[in-house]
Parts: C-alpha cells; sequence; structure tokens
C-alpha cells in the first residue's frame, strides 16, 4: 500500500504523529494575517497532487487509528451515530459517494465491484470485506450511515432539504469541536449555528443557507474551520467535557508547543442524487505548535492571527484562558518579515 | 448554475409522438457512461441551438430516477409561447447531439410524509412519473389525481391507470369530471403531503383549498415554472461595465444578458429558486415582477430584480452585474 498507516492514540497516551509528509500536507486555515467569519466557499475540485484537497474524500497515515477511536468512542455512546427515519435514503446516497469515489481515487486500498444491486466492497486498511444488495439495510451489519462512515475519516452529518431550510436529521459525529449531534438532531441550519457569536449579524447565515439550498448536484464544495486544542484529541464533544476541558489547564510555557494543536476541519458539501439532500463531512487535521512553525510561513502568520484575534472568537472558540501563552510561545517564530499570501507555504 | 456547472452531452435516442400536443424524448450519454441519478421531481435545463439563439427550457425528468442508461422528458407543444417547445416539436430528431444540465429538484418528494397525495394537471404529470416510480421502488404510499382535457390529450393515462389501477384518478374536463377537491383534502389521513404541479390556476385552487382547510403548509408543495413573458424591449445597464445591453421583445432580460456574454448565475429560469437575483443599482421606471421568489416587500421596494422572468418598462435601469 502507498500509504503508511500510523499505530497510535487520540487519547490517554496520546501516541498521535504527524509525519514530515503529513506535515507539509497540513491544511492550514488562514490565506493572510487575520481572520474573520465568511462564507469562503469554494468548488471542491481537486488540487495540487498529494494536497488534502486532491481526492474526494481524503485517506492519510491517520486512517486506521482514526477508525479504531471512532469504535472506541461509539461504543462507549452509541448516539454518537443517530438517522431519523426518513433519512436511510440518504445514507445510501452517502454510502454510494463515499465507496465510489474512494474505489476510483485510491484502487490499491479500497475496491468497488457493482452488479446491478449486488455490491461487492472490498477495505483493505481496515481488512473488511462486504457483499451487500444496495439500497437493502437487512444485507449490512448496521445501517448505511453508520456502516460507511466506521469507515471513513471525520464527522458526516445528513441534511434534509425542506420548507427552504436544511435539517440536521441524521449524522456520525464523533470527532468533533464541541458541539453534539444527539443535541442538534432535528433542527434547523439557523438553530444548530444559534451559539455562534457575531456571524449571524453579519448576515453570513442568510447568505451561506440560499448558497447551500441551491448547492446543485455533481458541484460539491468546500471550506475550511479552525479552533485550538489541548493534546490531540478528536473527541471534543460536550458529551465528555469532563473529561478534556480540564486538560486546557495543563498548559505550561514549556509545554504549549508539544500540547497545544492547531485543529483545522475540511468541510465539504455534496448534493446527493436520491433523496435530494446534503452530505456535510467535517475532516478534522490536528497539527501541534512545534511541528507548524516548522514551516515559517505558518509559525509567522498564526502568531499574528492569534495576536488579533477579536475577544469573542477566542472566547468561543474555546482558548481565550491560553492566548497569551500560546501567542507568546508563537512570538519567538514571528520575525516580523511579511508573508506571502495564500495557504500553501513558501 | 451558469458557466461552469455540470452539463452532459447527450445524442437523441427517441422522439415518440404522445398525443397532438405532447412528444417525449430521450437522451443518452453522447460518451456512452451511464447518466447521473436524481431524485423524483428534477428538471433539467435542455440548451436549444435554435438558429442564431442559445434557448435554455427547464423540463421535468419523468423516467426512472433509478434508471442510468438515459433521461427522458416530455414537452408540450406551446403556439403562443416564445419557441422553446416548437423548436423541440419540429426540429430535434433522433441522431441529434445536444447538451443537458445536470439534474436540480425545486420540487422533491418530503420524504418524513406517510401518504403522498399528488394533483397533476396536463403537462403537469411529468415530475409524477419519476416520484411515482421512486415511491415503488422504496414501498411509498402515494395516490394520483390527474386532471386532463380530454382522453385523446391525456398524456400516460393510459399507462397509469393500468399500473396502478387503485391508486390513480384520471379526470376529463370535456366529461365534466372535476377532483372533488374539499373531500379529497378532508379524507386524508394524519401525516400526508400534498404536492402539486400544473397550469397556474389549478395551483393557486389547490393551494388555497388547503389552506382553508387547514392544512399545514409545510405539508403542501408545488412546482410551477413560469416561462419568461414577452414584453416591450427595453435597455439594462451593467454597473461595472457600463455596457448597455438591449433586451429584445421575445427574450428575456437573462437571454440578453448571456447573449451578451455575462455569466449570469441561475438555476430553474422560472422566477422560483433565487439563483438569479440580481441588485438594481438604480432605475428610472417601472418593474415587471413575475418571479415566485421576491417578497412583496421587496418587490415594492425596487432593488431587486429577477431577470429570469421579469421586465422593466421606463427610461433606465442599472443592476449590479
Amino acid at each position: 500500500m502507498t500509504i503508511q498507516f500510523n499505530d497510535e492514540t487520540f487519547h490517554d497516551d496520546y501516541t498521535f504523529r504527524n509525519s514530515d509528509w503529513a506535515i507539509q500536507r497540513f491544511p492550514f486555515p488562514f490565506h493572510e494575517d487575520s481572520y474573520m467569519y465568511s462564507v469562503n466557499l469554494e468548488p471542491h475540485l481537486s488540487l495540487r497532487p498529494g494536497s488534502v484537497y486532491e481526492k474526494t474524500f481524503d485517506v492519510d497515515e491517520h486512517y486506521v487509528a482514526e477508525m479504531k477511536d471512532r469504535a472506541r468512542v461509539l461504543a462507549e455512546d452509541p448516539l454518537r451515530c443517530q438517522s431519523l427515519p426518513h433519512m436511510t435514503l440518504a445514507g445510501w446516497d452517502l454510502l454510494e459517494l463515499i465507496m465510489v469515489s474512494k474505489a476510483r481515487e485510491y484502487p490499491d486500498l479500497f475496491e468497488l465491484h457493482r452488479d446491478g444491486d449486488r455490491w461487492h466492497w472490498i477495505n483493505k486498511p481496515l481488512g473488511i470485506e462486504q457483499k451487500f444488495v444496495f439500497l437493502d439495510e437487512t444485507t449490512l451489519p448496521c445501517g448505511p450511515l453508520e456502516y460507511i462512515t466506521r469507515q471513513a475519516q471525520g464527522d458526516y452529518a445528513l441534511l434534509d432539504q425542506r420548507d427552504d431550510n436544511l435539517w440536521m436529521d441524521a449524522g456520525m459525529v464523533t470527532t468533533q469541536a464541541d458541539w453534539s449531534l444527539d443535541f442538534d438532531i432535528g433542527m434547523n441550519f439557523f438553530e444548530w449555528h444559534a451559539p455562534v457569536p457575531m456571524a449571524s449579524e453579519l448576515g453570513v447565515f442568510q447568505r451561506a443557507l440560499k448558497f447551500l439550498l441551491n448547492l446543485q448536484q455533481g458541484a460539491p464544495v468546500r471550506r475550511l474551520n479552525w479552533t485550538m486544542t489541548v493534546n490531540p484529541l478528536l473527541d471534543t464533544s460536550p458529551e465528555n467535557y469532563h473529561k478534556w476541558g480540564v486538560q486546557k489547564t495543563a498548559l505550561t510555557p514549556e509545554n504549549v508547543g508539544s500540547k497545544q494543536h492547531l485543529r483545522v476541519e475540511l468541510q465539504t458539501l455534496f448534493r446527493l442524487p436520491r433523496s435530494n439532500a446534503l452530505a456535510f463531512p467535517i475532516r478534522c487535521y490536528l497539527i501541534r505548535l512545534e511541528d507548524l512553525v516548522t514551516v515559517p510561513k505558518w509559525g509567522r502568520r498564526l502568531h499574528r492571527v492569534l495576536r488579533d484575534l477579536p475577544e469573542e472568537l477566542a472566547t468561543y472558540k474555546g482558548f481565550i484562558r491560553n492566548r497569551p501563552m500560546i501567542v507568546e510561545y508563537l512570538s519567538q517564530f514571528d520575525d516580523g518579515t511579511p508573508t506571502s499570501p495564500g495557504v500553501f507555504p513558501d | 448554475m451558469s458557466a461552469g456547472t455540470k452539463k452532459i452531452d447527450v445524442t437523441v435516442t427517441e422522439v415518440v409522438e404522445v398525443n397532438d400536443l405532447v412528444k417525449r424524448f430521450r437522451f443518452e450519454r453522447s460518451d456512452g457512461a451511464e447518466m447521473p441519478t436524481f431524485s423524483g421531481g428534477a428538471h433539467t435545463v435542455v440548451e436549444m441551438k435554435d438558429g442564431g439563439i442559445t434557448r435554455l427550457n427547464p423540463y421535468s425528468l419523468m423516467s426512472d430516477p433509478r434508471d442510468r442508461s438515459a433521461f427522458m422528458i416530455s414537452v408540450r407543444r406551446d403556439e403562443q409561447g416564445r419557441g422553446g417547445s416548437l423548436f423541440m416539436h419540429r426540429e430535434v430528431k433522433v441522431g441529434d447531439r445536444m447538451v443537458l444540465s445536470y439534474p436540480v429538484n425545486l420540487f422533491s418528494l418530503d420524504l418524513r410524509a406517510k401518504k403522498h397525495l399528488m394533483i397533476a394537471g396536463g403537462i403537469g404529470i411529468t415530475p409524477f412519473l419519476a416520484q411515482i416510480k421512486q415511491l415503488e421502488g422504496m414501498n411509498g404510499h402515494f395516490e394520483l389525481h390527474y386532471s386532463v382535457r380530454t382522453a385523446a390529450l391525456g398524456s400516460y393515462t393510459e399507462e397509469l391507470k393500468a399500473h396502478y389501477p387503485d391508486r390513480v384518478h384520471v379526470y376529463h374536463d370535456d366529461q365534466g369530471e372535476a377532483i372533488a377537491l374539499g373531500d379529497l383534502l378532508d379524507g386524508q389521513p394524519l401525516g400526508t403531503h400534498l404536492y402539486v404541479c400544473g397550469p397556474k390556476g389549478m395551483i393557486e385552487w389547490v393551494c388555497r383549498t388547503a389552506e382553508e382547510r387547514g392544512w399545514p403548509a409545510e405539508a403542501v408543495h408545488y412546482e410551477e415554472f413560469l416561462a419568461p413573458q414577452s414584453g416591450k424591449p427595453f435597455s439594462v445597464t451593467l454597473a461595472k461595465t457600463g455596457k448597455v445591453i438591449p433586451v429584445g421583445e421575445h427574450q428575456s432580460m437573462l437571454e440578453a444578458l448571456e447573449a451578451a456574454g455575462v455569466d449570469a448565475p441561475y438555476l430553474c429560469r422560472g422566477g422560483a429558486c433565487g439563483q438569479c437575483e440580481t441588485d438594481v443599482v438604480s432605475h428610472d421606471g417601472a418593474f415587471v415582477h413575475r418571479d415566485h421568489w421576491l417578497t412583496d416587500d421587496q418587490k415594492a421596494c425596487g432593488n431587486k430584480i429577477m431577470p429570469c422572468v421579469s421586465r422593466f418598462e421606463g427610461r433606465s435601469l442599472v443592476i449590479d452585474r
């Protein structure tokens, strides 16, 4: 296989590591030295061979370990995966999209053989082989959404479209930045975004919703979102806040470079063909600050962005307490020289 | 949709005269690959090269959404129309190459419904044909009430009655048959969703009756594509370049923009989806708003226009393009 999968953990002993390859292809989210909300959607077209934007669904060295972490979280809390009864068809749509894309884009890792509705799926990294009948739930070990998202990195929300709104009616959510599917399920676009400060005053959500309602089949889009996470935790859920929230207090000037991570979400949106729902994959990438600053442009820029970020945003993103320490650490890597436009390393 | 949107190169593989007014067209991909799947109620925009004019008309997909071999549409000839349906009827032959858009659905089934109650009038039957096939595949519960002018002009009535004798009801205008709508709506089980597609008057009648009978708006779905209507010629000025574009009598503003090389956004081209909404920078004259998208307040404000169906009469119109 072309990718060497890491044996690593995202909990307790935190053996998660990024290789040099993973550092260089990290989806750094800031295209300039400051940050403010914007809809910032662009077509999800293949970009830069080797980058996380090249494939429909990026598979990297963390794949096997992330899937083990998902299974661990689900065993403790099965409500991380839910699908309201009318969303089963959207689950099949997503299964088809992921299987077809992965088999086409990673033929050495995944195979899909189709004979009408009789499908044969082979997932080599996870050692899974499954024969099933497409659109017949009784031929899979669990529902189609759960089945395929136990084999795909990132969280997945399935949004039903009706009444000129989008409804969070199904999802698999185990790698989230402090939001809960169990809490949000059944909510509409404005309801689930209600906690976000400032953005609604800017009219961001009205514009974004209008765009998404008209998102077309065959024309997916993507955007990046980001936050800060202490320790490489995929599961920073409200359900487990009592376990991870306290870890934010363990940051010291000595360990900030290794414990503090920039967390970036590559969010994509696809119109699903049979259900007319939207698939909303949210893929999480983590990088510790001491790895990030090995790219000089990123070290300089992150320092400036975090230093100048409005207080409401630092509070909402959950690092207001540690911001002075993080900014102090990053200042060592900012010599004040200008940075080049765009997100990629020089 | 606009330039850059996914389009499909197709070949016409079948043209069937369904009756005196309606022809059915079958399109297969010219490269031999499969068509995209779609959901019942979706439409495609057909590009027609009619002499020097490019016409872009939306038509509901009527084929089985699971059938990846082809798309099928039915086109009713409209002698009073601006020419799209006449072009399809007179010019399009088996073997012709054409371009279709990817499917777009502005009339999808609400999959929460316990029962789907469908009301069709005339050529408005087409989206229901695809929805019925989709529901059949998932054991969905539907009932169709279909009103046609005469038996001879009723498209697909025989096939529907033969396949679904208990679920399809056909009404002939010339025999004085009419849908007993009030009784029909009152007798529906909880969880029923109502869908209507047909002439404007029918849609208004069904929506009004449902509202009077206490149906929640969320359970009533309709699709009405407005065809752009002819009107007095006018000019529109682009704020970004200062370019002045004439809009002809039988042309929509959107078509005039496209003909002038402006990459303007659109999806339904029928005043329903909102995609072509355009800001008005200044105007001296009166708008002829014909869309279903802008609210009455927005129309009164005069700072937005939907160029797919709406027009302008007056001295000057400057838009933000």
